[in-house]
């Protein structure tokens, strides 16, 4: 009890993260594989659920504030735990509980020493994200974010030997780093000068007009680099599926939500204005990467990639929902603010969640069958059962569908929209409500992408003869991570009013406005946001009815009638000698999407003549961003660098002349 | 307690008026193809002839394929009970808005498409990937017929909307007229009729909805008809709510409840004549004609909703 009371949950997660590095040593020391997966493993999916409840029970209470002898001289690390950081601390360690138990299961292949690195990898990477959420001062998260990147560039390329897993983890570096410098150039300019980096003298800088403007975009730039919005997510298909599985499981679940945090930190915590045209910037920004995400999600042919696209997607309905509390801020609508942002995290909490389960899904399928390519899978429900099921509930909670989770943020975000017609601007009240229209496109598309998703892999048939061999179902630690993520998937659905109670001490915090009163006005079952006449929306009862509906019927259909069933060949309008090649292929699912949305994808066709006696078809969907954003940068980089190669010759005195001629210059220029 | 019965009632009615509702439409089609038809009894005895027939499953068909029909029919039933049809005080109703009712309509989307991959027929996966691609395009259309009606009423309740327009007072609303046609318009795709998808065709490449459902029989094929009846049902009766709500009972008004149901009627016949009208004066396009037709009805919502911010009523 008395324990209990005098330790602050800044302490247990200080506590947490370095139980955490010792645990990653520990990994690193011992080499010894089966120490690593039947015990590092779940002792670190413990830490996660020590620093989960930490951080529940520092939702709301007072905030901590800590300050570590280690650092700068003149600049100690300093902590501090608020609801918002606490709010992502629990997304994080919700999250790594499922991941942690899920990877005991996953690396057991793996031999001892890369086994050793990868789990000293591993813990540092949570370690230093969770860093990230209590920093308090610009130094230390620069730090912690740096450690983070790296930590995560060195998982990406665990399979280093691969030359096209190299060139991600490259990619990914690359962008990160860009990234880094916008976020330290715009924690320069909030520091204003005053040589003080701590994050309490930016909250008292005040900034206005158009450094207040240059910092949110600083941040933006920065922080969007790491989430993958548009056009800074070259990275994300690239890295998510070179990582081992529950590594991509972590970088969309949790990583991504590090550069939501910043967003939010910058933008809400330590900038005191918000401007409106921010808001619609994020709002434009997130809806266009939204619906370039699920896009390119139809026409994957990899399963990790395809994920990794529907990740850019998800991150654009937050960021959406980000830039619409940012309008509502701004014109002082506080209590639509908090609607808007409690969609937005609430989609982060279950992005986390439904991500984790489907990335940590494709992992066990990777095992099982040694495949990625969408076209060559199918049929694995018959082998794989349990896994199928636990992955068809993240399937539903991805595609929206209620009453699972991915449904309760984007109903909130879809309420949010339709109360803009209350704000004193006459364009964005007529034009946020149709902007809403491409959110509802993103999220039918999405459902399009699930369904091809977990129908080419799991159900028809087997597109290899091997598969039927070779697949086999998880084991016992890989069915425990997954069955605690679709619970989550599960219980987020149903129980949205728990939830966005406690995400109220974020609201409470950021925009001094709570949904609380009024979402739970009618009861704990009664989703209200605004009034009961409104709208309302009670998951339980929807799902309770449903299963109602489906008992009934098959009592009545069974006892009515007879339940004589029998097995035969499938009829398929009677055509004979069905083939297992005979179904869709991931392109040819993806097709429709490709025809119609041409313009958008740039695709490059080779068709065979009618006489080719070895006919050959290749069809590629490129990203158009890639040709118009990034090769033109890299060419005139390459250019300068070839100018700037003039100047060298590597005579020693020609350097000595450059010199001189420096200092000639400094002289006159400060004579 | 009065609202239970009500609730208890509806969920009968609309079970039992649904296949009445598809055989009066095909009656009206074949009268006016000149045909003498089967009568609008006819739905009900296919349905009892397939219930008492033995089910035929394909060898690798999964749970999931045997499952589905169940999930269909019940969130179908639950779709078409929750909209106010007879009355507005229903107990379940507020459950769900505008928006989940979007949602469960996604859901039964999503599972019919799942069961039609299960057996990996060509035919299967080929209605599979239709079906999700009228989805996909109706769902932004028909949500921005809802917003049209939610942004008047200041409601995305169902039974809210139908208490603004139809009881409050009577008043013209342009917006809705645009939302209207586009409503009709999702209608039609999204319940695989003329001309988006030809409901009474097999063994045509064109198929959607049939191409799905081939391989079911028996129990499970009557329960999938039966749950795209309730589903055409639940969209005619959206339709009543949003643009023709008059005669539905108030709350507490039980008086009214035979002038509601009658009313019910009349309309329901009214949509059934001119859903059989519509089907029979047009024919079916090809499939990638749809995005166009689906894109008009997109364009259509959002005209409706601009109209209704620029004359602001």
């Amino acid at each position: 009890m008395t324990l209990a009371s005098t330790l602050l949950p800044i302490d247990v997660a200080l506590g947490v993260i370095v139980y955490w590095l010792l645990l990653g040593l520990a990994g690193l020391l011992t080499q010894n594989s089966r120490v690593i997966t039947q015990f590092i493993f779940p002792a670190g999916a413990l830490g996660a659920m020590v620093l989960a409840a930490a951080a529940l029970s520092g939702l709301g209470g007072a905030v901590n504030v800590a300050v570590l002898p280690l650092g700068l001289p003149d600049l100690p690390f300093h902590l501090r735990l608020d609801s918002l950081s606490a709010f992502f601390m629990l997304l994080l360690g919700a999250a790594t509980i499922g991941i942690s138990l899920y990877s005991a299961g996953y690396f057991r292949a793996m031999e001892g020493g890369t086994l050793g690195l990868l789990c000293f990898e591993y813990h540092v990477f949570i370690a230093a994200m969770s860093m990230v959420f209590i920093a308090d001062d610009a130094y230390l998260f620069m730090v912690a974010w740096e450690t983070m990147a790296l930590s995560s560039y060195f998982l990406v390329t665990t399979d280093h030997k691969v030359p096209e897993i190299r060139r991600a983890g490259f990619l990914y570096l690359l962008i990160a780093h860009v990234g880094a410098i916008a976020i330290l150039m715009c924690f320069g300019v909030m520091q204003g000068g005053h040589g003080d980096y701590t994050f309490a003298t930016m909250r008292e800088s005040h900034l206005t007009g158009f450094w207040a403007s240059a910092t949110f975009l600083l941040a933006l730039f920065g922080f969007g680099a790491k989430a993958g919005i548009l056009p800074l997510h070259a990275w994300l298909p690239e890295a998510h599926p070179a990582a081992p599985s529950p590594i991509s499981a972590m970088m969309s679940g949790i990583m991504l939500k590090t550069a939501i945090y910043g967003i939010l930190r910058v933008s809400f915590d330590l900038l005191d204005v918000q401007l409106w045209w921010w808001g619609a910037l994020a709002l434009t920004l997130g809806l266009l990467t939204a619906l370039f995400g699920v896009l390119f999600a139809a026409v994957q042919t990899d399963m990790k990639r395809l994920l990794a696209y529907s990740s850019i997607e998800n991150i654009g309905i937050i960021l959406a929902g980000i830039g619409l509390a940012i309008i509502f801020h701004s014109f002082q609508k506080e209590a639509l603010a908090a609607l808007a942002l409690t969609a937005a995290l609430y989609h982060s909490l279950n992005h986390a969640f439904m991500k984790g389960l489907l990335f940590l899904g494709t992992g066990s399928v990777l095992h099982a069958t040694g495949e990625r390519n969408l076209g060559k899978l199918g049929g694995l429900i018959h082998r794989m059962p349990k896994l199928a099921l636990l992955v068809l509930i993240g399937t539903l909670a991805l595609a929206g569908l209620p009453p699972l989770n991915g449904f309760v943020s984007e109903w909130l975000l879809l309420q949010a929209f339709l109360l803009s017609p209350g704000l004193p601007h006459s364009y964005l009240n007529m034009l946020i409500p149709i902007a809403a229209a491409a959110l509802v496109l993103a999220a039918a598309l999405a459902g399009y992408v699930m369904v091809k998703f977990y129908g080419v892999i799991f159900l028809g048939q087997p597109r290899e003869k091997k598969l039927d061999a070779q697949a086999h179902d998880i084991g016992i630690w890989e069915r425990l991570g997954l069955t605690w993520l679709a619970l989550g998937c599960v219980l987020l659905g149903i129980f949205p009013v728990f939830f966005i109670l406690h995400i109220d001490y974020v609201n409470q915090m950021l925009v001094g406005q709570t949904l609380g009163s009024t979402a739970a006005q009618t009861g704990w079952m009664w989703l209200t946001p605004i009034q009961p006449e409104r709208a309302s929306y009670n998951p339980l009862m929807l799902f309770v009815l449903v299963v109602i509906g489906v008992v009934a019927t098959i009592i009545v259909v069974k006892k009515f009638y007879h339940g004589r069933l029998r097995r035969g060949p499938a009829w398929d309008c009677g055509y004979p000698e069905q083939t297992a090649r005979m179904q869709d292929t991931a392109e040819g699912f993806g097709q429709p999407i490709r025809q119609i949305f041409e313009l958008f994808f740039g695709i490059i066709r080779e068709v065979p003549s009618p006489f080719d006696k070895k006919p050959h078809y290749r069809g590629e969907t490129r990203d158009l961003l890639w040709e118009w954003c990034y090769l033109p940068v890299a060419h005139l980089i390459e250019r300068l660098s070839v100018l700037i190669g003039k100047l060298q010759h590597g005579r020693i005195h020609i350097y000595l002349l450059y010199s001189f001629v420096t200092l000639l210059a400094l002289l006159a220029f400060t004579r | 307690m009065n609202g239970i019965l009500l609730q208890l009632f509806q969920n009968t009615l609309v079970v039992l008026l649904a296949p009445l509702l598809l055989g009066w439409v095909n009656q009206c089609r074949a009268w006016l193809q000149n045909r003498s038809g089967a009568g609008v009894l006819q739905p009900f005895r296919n349905l009892v002839k397939l219930m008492h027939k033995d089910a035929v499953l394909a060898n690798n068909a999964s749970p999931l394929f045997r499952f589905t029909p169940y999930v269909l029919f019940a969130s179908m039933w639950l779709a078409a009970a929750l909209v106010p049809v007879i009355a507005t005080d229903l107990p379940l109703s507020p459950a769900v808005d505008v928006i989940a009712l979007v949602g469960i309509f996604a859901l039964a989307r999503v599972f019919i498409s799942l069961a039609a991959m299960d057996i990996g027929t060509s035919f299967g996966t080929l209605g599979a990937r239709r079906e999700m691609l009228v989805g996909f395009l109706a769902e932004p259309a028909l949500l921005m017929v809802f917003f049209t009606a939610a942004t008047i009423s200041q409601s995305t309740s169902l039974v809210t909307i139908v208490e603004t327009l139809g009881q409050k007072q009577f008043s013209i609303y342009p917006s809705l007229a645009f939302a209207a046609i586009a409503f009709i318009m999702v209608l039609l795709a999204e319940n695989a009729r003329i001309p988006v998808d030809n409901p009474s065709t097999h063994l045509e490449l064109t198929m959607i909805h049939e191409a799905m459902i081939l391989e079911y029989s028996a129990r499970h094929l009557a329960l999938v008809e039966w749950a795209s009846e309730l589903k055409l049902l639940a969209y005619i009766t959206i339709g009543f709510a949003l643009f023709v709500p008059w005669g539905i009972a108030e709350a507490g008004d039980l008086g009214a409840l035979p002038w509601a149901l009658a009313a019910l009627f009349l309309k329901l016949m009214v949509a059934g004549a001119g859903l059989a009208l519509i089907e029979t004066v047009s024919a079916k396009m090809r499939i990638f004609r749809v995005p166009e037709f689906m894109g008009t009805a997109f364009l259509l919502g959002v005209l409706g909703m601009l109209i209704h911010f620029l004359l602001g009523s």
